[in-house]
């Protein structure tokens, strides 16, 4: 950790970053998001199995943008988010230096996005084994089984939008939700309703999800809205050979080429 | 009418339930839900849960639910017709095991639903709802009811007020109001005299962190101060705070149309929401986060004491415990009480 303070203390005194993003303890041995911007305030910086918020989620928020250039302290999750939103064209090494973390705390220096990207591809994105019993139920269901088990999920949803505010690639300053004319989405948190935005979220997430869990642990009632995106991580590996994110590739299912198939249409 | 105090039993609640639940009220309880307490109507008594602290979601959406309908309409060749909604057909509700934060947010929420406008289908819920408050015997670092006027065993608001005395004892029953007199009368064999029975030993200890007229008379002063960014840094704009207080009354009204026929609907919002506020021209009066998260604290500490001479917070610490960024209200609070001005 010490480390990480010192390094962190470095950027900001030589002013190479403006501001730190990291973790400091929060309330009720929670920990929160400290935008460190001093060396006083780079001493609270701490990283450990707590530190769950995917903090890649304000590198897209206007007001943490305007501090000037950011340094990040980025767990795995955070740092695939990163390479996620580099392809998207909304972080640039010229904006945005990253504190690699490994799982122990060690911190990892890099010197651009490629390297953080070499650093990505080592490892694979793998579920967690806890979640293969719950995925392996409801791939077994039947569709309408499987409605129901999601009506009856979403239902307490009331629509705060947590899961989306702390997910880092839902950035949109408008949300298809958020369209009125046409109204693609039913307001109300209601089945359809409910059910129409998550699917709509998901599917929007499809080949970019790096699988962090923001979403899930964002939602103040508890809805187990990760199953829908590991589900799409596991057919984006049996239909299109896995997904990684990457700066330069193709997207996964936003890519079209001129050649590819189109029987499934008619 | 004068505060009545009786005993009734621990093992007795069950039967006082039972016999509400079988005259023709509905019981909203506290039940947990993917490890989170929130209100929904109850059947067997042993689906409600205890012991906690406070639940995620307020009970508000008793008499404000999430989404509301508030009339149907058609269109045919003789013109529109509306069809309102018929207050017979608003159920009667227990509301059990509401804590006195919670109770004390109903007369908030009211006076917001009554500023100008009486809303009719909001009133007419809540005259269907008889409170049954639980005072506090625990709270966590996230309680403040007793630095804006609330306390752990405060009756404003309830129609009966039950309190445990000691672990697992029996309950302090003060029956407030003309519906409390009411419930209580569908088993009167279940109360007892309550002697010369106190609750204050048995309440949570809640220390006073300000005085929330300190803070009304700060914002005065504290519109452009630069701590409004520094505090909300690190919100990332979600509603849930609104969604899970007490007093928010924010909603949008929605018509869900299908054809020549639709609804009109009532649904929550949140001023957290950078649309809340964006104008069809594109301007965004609170264009960023933390314009939106002023406008949040004083909207209940400044507007509406100004307005509507209530405050709009309650001290149930709801906000801090379900931000999913740690956003801590009480902490904001005293930033404020401390600021130099």
């Amino acid at each position: 950790m010490d480390e990480l303070r010192k390094r962190a203390k470095e950027l900001l005194e030589a002013g190479t970053v403006k501001v730190v993003i990291g973790y400091e303890n929060g309330s009720a041995g929670k920990t929160r998001a400290l935008f460190a911007r001093n060396a006083a305030e780079a001493d609270k910086l701490i990283f450990d199995s707590r530190c769950i918020m995917n903090l890649a989620a304000y590198l897209t928020k206007t007001e943490v943008k305007g501090i000037g250039k950011m340094a990040i302290t980025a767990p795995l999750p955070a740092m695939r988010a990163i390479i996620q939103l580099a392809s998207e064209f909304q972080v640039s090494d010229d904006k945005l230096m990253v504190l690699g973390l490994t799982p122990d705390a060690k911190m990892l220096e890099f010197k651009s996005l490629s390297e953080v990207e070499e650093y990505v591809h080592k490892s694979a994105i793998e579920i967690e084994a806890k979640y293969n019993e719950k995925l392996e139920k409801l791939n077994g269901m039947t569709p309408s089984e499987r409605w129901n088990f999601w009506i009856g999920e979403l239902s307490p949803c009331f629509k705060c939008y947590a899961c989306r505010a702390a997910c880092p690639m839902c950035y949109c300053h408008k949300c298809t939700v958020e369209f009125n004319q046409p109204q693609w989405i039913p307001v109300p948190s209601d089945d359809l309703g409910n059910l129409e935005w998550h699917m709509m979220r998901a599917i929007h997430l499809a080949g970019r999800c790096v699988d962090c869990d923001a979403c899930y642990n964002a939602c103040p009632l508890g809805i187990p809205l990760n199953l829908l995106t590991k589900r799409m991580l596991i057919d984006a590996k049996e239909y299109f050979g896995g997904y990684q994110p990457s700066i330069k590739a193709d997207h996964l299912m936003s890519t079209y080429k001129p050649g590819d198939k189109d029987n499934f249409i008619m | 009418m004068k505060i009545e105090k009786k005993i009734i039993r621990k093992d007795s609640l069950e039967k006082l339930f039972d016999k509400l639940r079988g005259s023709n009220h509905e019981v909203f309880a506290p039940m947990t839900r993917n490890g989170k307490l929130s209100y929904h109507p109850v059947d067997k008594f042993s689906e409600i849960s205890d012991g906690y602290i406070q639940t995620t979601q307020s009970s508000k959406e008793v008499s404000f639910p999430r989404t509301e309908k508030l009339l149907d309409y058609s269109k045919n060749a003789d013109g529109m017709h509306v069809k309102g909604i018929d207050p017979e057909q608003i159920p009667s509700v227990i509301l059990w095991g509401v804590r006195p934060c919670d109770t004390m947010g109903i007369g908030q929420l009211s006076s917001i639903f009554n500023w100008d406008y009486k809303d009719e289908i909001y009133n007419n819920r809540l005259s269907k709802v008889t409170v049954f408050g639980f005072s506090c015997n625990k709270a966590d670092e996230y309680c403040f009811c007793t630095s804006v006027n609330g306390n752990p065993g405060s009756t404003e608001g309830s129609d009966i007020l039950f309190t445990m005395m000691g672990e697992n004892g029996d309950y302090l029953a003060e029956i407030i109001s003309e519906k409390g007199a009411a419930a209580a009368a569908a088993a009167p064999e279940l109360f007892t005299e309550a002697g010369n029975a106190e609750k204050e030993k048995y309440l949570a200890s809640v220390p006073v962190k300000f005085n929330r007229e300190e803070i009304h008379d700060k914002l005065d002063k504290y519109f452009e101060s630069p701590e409004w960014v520094e505090q909300s840094l690190k919100c990332i704009g979600c509603g849930a705070c609104a969604y899970v207080c007490p007093t928010c009354a924010c909603f949008d009204i929605q018509d869900e149309q299908h054809g020549k026929s639709g609804k009109r609907v009532r649904c929550w919002d949140s001023c957290g929401f950078s649309l809340f506020t964006l104008h069809t021209s594109g301007h965004n009066p609170r264009e960023v986060q933390s314009a939106r998260w002023r406008q949040r604290i004083m909207h209940k500490f400044s507007y509406m004491p100004d307005r509507l001479s209530v405050y709009g917070c309650t001290g149930c610490g709801r906000c801090s415990r379900a931000c999913p960024a740690d956003m801590n209200i009480l902490e904001h609070l005293i930033t404020i009480k401390e600021a130099a001005l």
